[in-house]
C-alpha cells in the first residue's frame, strides 16, 4: 500500500505501469482519476486545496486499511495533490489491485466515497470574481451509508 | 494544548492555529470559552452543525472529553476527492 499527499502532480501513466505490473497473482487493476473540473460558465482559474497535514495520511491509510479487510486486494495507491490547482489538472488517482475484478471496482468505489468526505482537504474555488470554499454535499455523505 | 483551525474556521477566526489553556472538560466546553473571547471566534462557531472536529487526527464529536488530548482541530465537513 503506497499513500502520497503532495503538491507536485503525478504521472498518471507511470504510476499505473508502475503499480500494474509485476504481480501475477492479481488478475484485476483499476484506477481511478479526479480531475479539476470547471464551474459551470467555464470561467474557473484555480482551484486551492488545503488540508491537515498528519491527520490527511492517517485517514487515508485507515480508510485503505478498511479497504483491505473487506475485499480480497493485493495493494492500493492513493495519490491526493495538495495547493493551487488549474481546471484540468489531476487532482488525485486511486489504484487498486485484486485477483478479481468485483473486489478491484467495489474496492475502489469505497476508497473514492471515503476520501470524499472523511480524509481531512477543503477545496476552494477562485473565479475572475468570486472566491468560495465548495460546500459538502449530503449525497456525498450519503454515499457511505452503502458500504 | 494546540487548537488549529482549517478552511473557513482559519480564515474567519484569522489564524491557523494557537496554544490554548484551557481546563475545558469536554470539546463543548472549549468552544463556549473560545467563543467567549471575540466576536471572531462567535462567528467561526455559530453553526456548530456546519462544523466537525479532530482530537489528535481522529474524527471524534463534540461531547467527547479532551483528558490527555494535545491537539484539536476544527475544520468544515470535508471535500475531498
Amino acid at each position: 500500500m503506497r499513500v502520497a499527499v503532495q503538491s507536485a502532480p503525478f504521472d498518471l501513466g507511470a504510476e499505473a505501469e508502475s503499480f500494474a505490473k509485476g504481480n501475477t497473482r492479481m488478475g484485476a487493476v483499476v484506477t481511478f482519476t479526479g480531475v479539476v473540473r470547471d464551474v459551470e460558465g467555464g470561467d474557473l482559474s484555480a482551484m486551492e486545496i488545503e488540508h491537515y497535514p498528519g491527520m490527511t495520511e492517517k485517514a487515508i491509510a485507515k480508510i485503505a486499511d478498511e479497504a483491505a479487510t473487506r475485499w480480497s486486494l493485493g495493494d492500493v495507491l492513493v495519490i491526493h495533490r495538495h495547493g493551487r490547482l488549474e481546471p484540468g489538472e489531476r487532482i488525485m488517482m486511486v489504484a487498486t489491485a485484486a485477483p478479481h475484478r468485483k473486489d478491484a471496482f467495489e474496492a475502489a468505489e469505497y476508497l473514492m466515497d471515503y476520501l470524499k468526505s472523511r480524509a481531512p482537504f477543503w477545496k476552494k474555488e477562485i473565479t475572475a470574481d468570486h472566491t468560495g470554499w465548495v460546500a459538502a454535499k449530503d449525497e456525498d455523505e450519503d454515499a457511505l451509508t452503502r458500504w | 494544548m494546540d487548537v488549529l483551525y482549517f478552511a473557513w474556521v482559519r480564515e474567519r477566526i484569522g489564524l491557523p492555529r494557537e496554544q490554548v489553556d484551557t481546563q475545558a472538560a469536554t470539546v463543548a466546553d472549549l468552544i463556549e470559552e473560545l467563543r467567549a473571547r471575540e466576536d471572531r471566534y462567535a462567528a467561526a462557531f455559530e453553526d456548530l452543525s456546519a462544523l466537525r472536529v479532530a482530537l489528535d487526527q481522529d474524527l471524534s464529536d463534540f461531547d467527547a472529553p479532551l483528558k490527555g488530548v494535545r491537539e484539536v482541530a476544527f475544520f468544515p465537513p470535508m471535500t475531498g476527492g
